[in-house]
């Protein structure tokens, strides 16, 4: 029959539209902003750099290597390295980022420079209710827009920071074991030099840079 | 699908008097290609395409490379008289490679797709240099699915198609003058200004303003 | 051999109707709703009937070449979701076996079953979007796009659980995957695959037997196969016209030999045959996504060859290439063993399949040609590139 096709159709949608009524199923859409859906926790749109303890600018992890600056695939990020050096979270000298601008204009939010990191130091955000009225200044951030506290990262990205804390915790006892045992051997060659008369000169004692405790 | 040794001699078998070589290709894939003279590409692309044991009824991808010349720093032995005895002195001398663009064509057979898995058949063909000698024989009689790549191939790298029934700017607009894909491209500088925390950009755009007038 | 030989190659001239007919030429696009984007069609009408029709590309151009000549390989990974935004696992899947041809490298198991239950999803995704947008164009405004819409929001929001991002996903990588699935993530599969073919009959009982589709569709836009295989043609488009060529039965891609799965032809090459075949290719899909979820095993995602940093193929060049969800997607790079490719390709389905955009559209009317257009299914993002 002409017109079969037609009202199978239209059946179709009477189902659909009756059901929004009755089936959540049906009903698919929310009303923002009032209602939200779940976060996802792999969600990313655009980099926040990490800080370990409460101060954003001393315990900034970046060592403004410049590998992300080099790899940025739309070439947003800008870095001006340090002339002098801080320790890092395992107590070596490291320079750091004077200046460290993103673009979030020109970003793409491909996180790529997460993933070339070496020093965990860079991590995707998952804010998204962005905006600015100032079209040049305001997508221009820095280094004090960017830093976002470890306890931030675990909050939005449990699973990863977990396990990034726990490969940072490893590298850290690896560093510690290290400069123990080149102190140990610093400490022994004191010691034998001690033993060898006629030098009673002051043993050296083995310099242990003070290890820094990460944030959380 | 058969090796491109034995195209090859098919090539050869069935006209002997077209200059067609191997290239081969050192990388794993070991896509071997065939160089066919110019002069004898058509002949050659219609046997491959008409023979019916080949049967590469199916152009997948034209393209263009854009080989820009190269000074090559050699050193030669030459004989020279100095001071009346014959002594043979190294020279350094300087030899302009000449360079040239080149087509490239990889082709499938659809008639035989399901009898042996093979990678493509890669044909490519070389224009004498970059500047006025640049025509080459169009495959798109052969091969229609040539028709827009040539033009993209003829826009962007700036090969000339003989034969081809619609060789027109495909990408760039039709008053556009240069050849954006070829190596020494310098892109214009009619850019918008556009703060940005780059170095560079932000000195050509400074440039940009000078040359111009023009303010932000 | 001459070009007047092939009987195939020009489109026959359509004959005026009446001495004295002017021409009316018109520009349709690129700002034309029906246009996916921008996309300016310049065509040449007798009343109501084509009798020439110059497709305009360029509008979208941003030269995704030589900007990937300028950057290292990895770079040009996230560049790749941008050419086909509908499709960006498989645009990644293709950029990766180019490479991986390129250097040589091996896939893990688990990482060649999470790249073929992604891309599968990317097909279901793509194919009932682009059915959503025909019958969008045909007038059918909202129900069949938002139905559509409905179940490409659930697959995407898969994709964001494991990628991170719903269109961008940048997830492939040379020799493997980016990340580990998510925990969960193939339960979350599985229960969506269950509940797509529900989604495909609700549509199929909207659509299919509808006499307005059929009036609109049937015996329209016909391609004849031998034109098609010439013209290059690939993917649902050169399947609808009979002629049975899918990479994934053809190449072997990946792990597509241990699946079972039928290759739906067409007969007529009309757009009717191409909603259908879209219809059955996701069916078979779905039946792809089961076997996958029920076989992936456990171990490693990466090929342990594989580096981030300093990436450098040795010289040489390959072209590899997928069944992309609009057809043959191929990637041709050339190395000269320094970080960024010498030469760097993208093959484009969507460009190639209008090759035969005239030849389909001469002698039809106006309202055909956005139909036509509709049912090639295009993303000018890959077109221009």
């Amino acid at each position: 029959m002409l017109g079969e096709g037609i009202l199978q159709g239209l059946a179709e949608t009477a189902k659909n539209f009756a059901g929004s009524f009755v089936s959540k199923e049906r009903l698919t859409t929310v009303q923002y902003p009032e209602e939200r859906i779940a976060p996802i926790e792999n969600t990313r749109d655009f980099p926040i750099l990490i800080y370990d303890g409460n101060d954003p600018m001393a315990g900034l992890r970046c060592v403004a290597c410049q590998i992300c600056e080099k790899e940025c695939p739309p070439k947003c990020i800008y870095i001006v390295k340090s002339t002098d050096k801080k320790p890092d979270f395992v107590g070596k000298m490291q320079i750091y980022p004077t200046r460290f601008d993103i673009d979030i204009s020109v970003c793409m939010s491909c996180q790529i420079c997460v993933e070339v990191c070496p020093f965990e130091a860079i991590k995707m955000d998952t804010e998204f209710e962005l905006s600015t009225t100032d079209r040049f200044g305001g997508l221009l951030y820095d280094r004090e827009q960017l830093s976002k506290s470890n306890e931030h990262y675990h909050k939005i990205h449990p699973t990863e920071a977990a396990e990034v804390d726990a490969r940072l915790a490893e590298e850290k006892a690896k560093a510690e074991t290290k400069a123990k045992a080149a102190a140990e051997a610093a400490a022994a060659k004191a010691a034998a030099a001690a033993a060898a008369p006629p030098t009673p000169a002051a043993a050296p004692v083995a310099k242990v840079a003070p290890a820094k405790e990460p944030g959380a | 699908m058969k090796s491109a040794e034995e195209i090859l001699a098919a090539i050869k078998t069935a006209l002997p008097e077209a200059g067609v070589e191997l290239v081969p290709n050192p990388s794993p894939s070991a896509q071997h290609s065939l160089r066919l003279d110019p002069a004898h590409a058509l002949a050659v692309a219609s046997f491959l395409r008409n023979d019916p044991e080949l049967a590469l009824d199916y152009c997948s991808n034209a393209t263009g490379v854009d080989w820009p010349g190269k000074e090559i720093t050699e050193k030669v032995k030459v004989t020279k008289v100095v001071d009346g005895v014959e002594t043979i002195v190294e020279e350094t001398v300087k030899r302009v490679q000449a360079g040239y663009l080149e087509a490239v064509y990889h082709l499938y057979s659809m008639k035989h797709a399901h009898r042996e898995i093979a990678g493509p058949v890669v044909l490519r063909m070389r224009t004498v240099n970059r500047t006025d000698q640049v025509e080459l024989p169009s495959l798109t009689p052969v091969w229609r699915s040539a028709e827009f790549q040539e033009r993209e191939i003829f826009d962007l790298f700036g090969i000339v198609f003989t034969g081809h029934p619609d060789l027109r700017r495909i990408l760039m607009w039709d008053g556009f003058e240069d050849h954006p894909m070829r190596r020494d491209y310098v892109d214009p500088d009619d850019f918008e200004y556009e703060p940005t925390p780059h170095d560079e950009v932000l000195k050509r755009a400074e440039q940009h303003k000078a040359n111009t007038g023009v303010t932000a | 051999m001459t070009a007047t030989d092939l009987k195939s190659y020009r489109p026959p001239v359509i004959e005026l109707s009446e001495e004295g007919d002017e021409l009316l030429e018109v520009a349709m696009g690129p700002h034309h709703p029906s246009t996916h984007g921008v996309f300016r069609m310049d065509v040449a009408l007798d009343g109501e009937r084509v009798v020439r029709l110059k497709p305009v590309f360029g509008y979208l151009h941003r030269n995704h070449e030589k900007i990937a000549e300028t950057t290292s390989y990895l770079a040009s990974m996230p560049y790749t979701d941008r050419l086909d935004y509908f499709c960006s696992l498989t645009n990644n899947w293709a950029y990766a076996i180019a490479v991986e041809k390129l250097a040589g490298m091996e896939v893990p198991e688990r990482a060649q079953y999470i790249r073929v239950i992604t891309a599968e999803l990317t097909r279901i995704q793509n194919h009932a979007s682009a059915i959503g947008f025909l019958l969008q164009e045909m007038g059918a405004s909202g129900t069949p796009l938002m139905y559509a819409f409905r179940e490409r929001e659930k697959i995407l929001d898969l994709f964001e659980a494991l990628t991170g991002s719903r269109m961008m996903c940048n997830y492939m990588r040379f020799g493997g995957c980016r990340v580990e699935l998510p925990k969960g993530w193939l339960e979350q599969v599985s229960k969506i695959v269950d509940g797509l073919p529900e989604f495909i009959d609700e549509t199929e009982a909207l659509l299919t037997g509808n006499e307005i589709l059929m009036a609109r569709t049937q015996g329209v836009g016909i391609l004849k196969p031998d034109l098609a295989v010439n013209a290059g043609v690939t993917g649902p488009m050169l399947r609808a016209t009979g002629v049975n060529y899918d990479i994934r039965k053809v190449d072997h891609y990946g792990i597509y030999d241990r699946f079972k799965f039928r290759v739906p032809l067409g007969d007529h090459g009309d757009i009717y045959d191409r909603y259908m075949i879209r219809i059955l290719e996701m069916r078979e899909s779905i039946e792809i996504l089961k076997q996958a979820i029920k076989d992936i095993p456990a171990g490693p995602i990466m090929d342990p060859k594989s580096k981030i940093r300093g990436f450098r193929p040795k010289a040489g060049e390959a072209y590899g290439r997928i069944e992309a969800p609009k057809g043959e997607l191929g990637f041709y790079l050339i190395s000269d063993g320094s970080p960024n490719p010498y030469r760097y390709r993208v093959r484009p389905p969507s460009l190639i399949n209008l090759t035969v955009l005239e030849d389909m559209c001469l002698g039809r009317n106006v309202a055909d040609v956005v139909l036509i257009f509709g049912s090639v299914d295009i993303v000018l993002g890959e077109v221009d590139r």
